[in-house]
């Protein structure tokens, strides 16, 4: 493994996304536009909104750089740039990291534009503080980024790459707890949900916006770094130098 | 032609690909300080050959040695470069971002970066993004791109396909001074007045190594006058 290497890929991967402008702008005005429309749906039951306001701030990212991260993957597969790496002096965790430095700069900026308008213009409320919002946001980022790069292993089409969306992450989001909480939905249901990394990620969330650390906090934190790690893992097996 | 100078050393190279045996037990070595030319027609197995020798393809069964290691291992990937035939270089960054990427991967110093553009011709291009590039300019792209660390091989899979007449000569002489210079050379192509460009030949039919040779000893092998005429001479007898 190398800095050098892998700061370089974190560089060439944010040079990419800044040559998007539509993505980019995609990325940034998308989640406060949707935090925008949840409060006007959800109008007259504004406790509703306060409760999964701040949380939301943090679990776009997860599903937008899983997203983006899938298609790039998928992308460096399928244009042959990928085994041309691997046929290079470049460690697997060079390629890895590189990706999770750039989106991780990527998910802090969208954090913060996401944050100010939802502090500043939506009333949304916190009761922890707002840098704790961030940093569960910029973490998600990151497992949202390992687990998109480990399944565009798995589809050989953008077409298949894009609805890992709703197979993958739209249940997660429906099991989390965010939209009801999990002890009132049936029993399979939540213990299903025990095993879904959004499920801690979400938890964390709350707890930081109710301002509610405690040891289950920190739990749901290890649950979600020990998830980014097993996926980063499952990920780096899927990257092969040798294919048939 | 003493022992040193085989570079790549292939001994019953086996590979399978899915239901197709592509290459059923191939033998062949190559030369360093020559161009080696590998002929033959789409889906004789010229790419498979080649991923082997770079150490990318799953193979089934025989050796296949470079440098004196076995292919694919982690010294080598500083000392092999390869281009596909699809040109592999990111298409939303320019030229030159795509070359100071893959140098920092190389760690290769950055006045080889302007040297590399210089050697393929895309000075003008250089600021350009690869997907507003023709193919051929996306082709030398991806060319420059393998030239950036100074590898001891060279093993290029029809890098000079869709090229101006101009531009392929000037590239061909740059692989001679290479060759010249002690590197080892392997060019994919089923173009035959590229193959009269190589100093040896290897013609490849269904997985199978049909002739060996310099194109003048082939032609005098076969008593043919041309190499498309020798190579259905070789490829009838076979």
């Amino acid at each position: 493994m190398s800095a050098r290497v892998t700061v370089a890929t974190a560089y060439r991967v944010a040079a990419q996304l800044r040559r998007d402008h539509r993505t980019l702008a995609l990325i940034l005005v998308v989640p406060p536009a949707l935090l925008t429309l949840f409060k006007y749906v959800f109008y007259y039951q504004p406790e509703t909104f306060d409760r999964i306001g701040a949380p939301l701030i943090g679990l776009f990212p997860l599903v937008m750089m899983f997203l983006i991260t899938s298609i790039a993957m998928l992308r460096e597969r399928t244009t042959g740039t990928l085994e041309r790496l691997m046929s290079m002096p470049l460690a697997k965790p060079d390629l890895l990291f590189g990706y999770g430095l750039a989106f991780a700069f990527v998910a802090a900026v969208q954090a913060g534009v996401t944050g100010a308008v939802a502090f500043g213009l939506l009333d949304v409320e916190t009761a922890g503080p707002i840098w704790g919002v961030v940093a569960l946001a910029i973490a998600n980022a990151v497992l949202g980024m390992a687990l998109g790069l480990f399944l565009s292993a798995f589809s050989t089409s953008e077409f298949q790459a894009v609805q890992f969306m709703p197979a993958f992450i739209l249940p997660q989001l429906l099991l989390a707890g965010l939209f009801i909480p999990r002890d009132q939905m049936p029993e399979l249901l939540e213990r299903i949900s025990d095993f879904l990394p959004f499920t801690y990620a979400y938890e964390a969330l709350a707890k930081v916006a109710a301002d509610d650390v405690d040891a289950r906090f920190w739990f749901d934190v290890a649950v979600v770094v020990g998830c980014i790690v097993l996926a980063l893992v499952l990920g780096a097996l899927t990257l092969r130098r040798r294919t048939p | 032609m003493t022992t040193i100078d085989a570079v790549i050393r292939i001994r019953e190279l086996k590979v399978q690909r899915g239901e197709k045996l592509v290459l059923p037990g191939v033998s062949l070595t190559v030369n360093r300080g020559v161009v080696t030319g590998l002929l033959g027609p789409s889906g004789s197995g010229k790419t498979t050959l080649m991923r082997s020798i770079v150490g990318v393809q799953i193979v089934q069964g025989g050796d296949v040695e470079v440098l004196g290691q076995p292919a694919g291992t982690a010294e080598l990937r500083r000392r092999v470069a390869y281009v596909t035939q699809a040109p592999s270089v990111y298409s939303d960054l320019t030229v030159r971002e795509n070359l100071a990427y893959f140098a920092s991967v190389l760690d290769a110093p950055s006045e080889r970066i302007d040297e590399t553009i210089a050697a393929v011709g895309l000075g003008p291009q250089q600021s350009l993004l690869n997907r507003n590039l023709s193919g051929g300019e996306r082709s030398r792209a991806s060319l420059a791109v393998a030239l950036l660390g100074e590898p001891d091989v060279l093993v290029l899979d029809e890098p000079t396909v869709g090229l101006d007449p101009v531009l392929r000569r000037d590239l061909w002489a740059q692989f001679k001074s290479l060759a010249a210079a002690g590197k080892t050379v392997l060019v994919s192509t089923h173009v035959m007045d590229e193959a009269e460009r190589c100093d040896e030949l290897v013609l490849l039919r269904e997985g199978q190594i049909v002739a060996t040779g310099s194109p003048d000893g082939l032609l005098d092998q076969t008593g043919t006058d041309d190499l498309e005429a020798a190579f259905l001479a070789l490829a009838e007898a076979s």
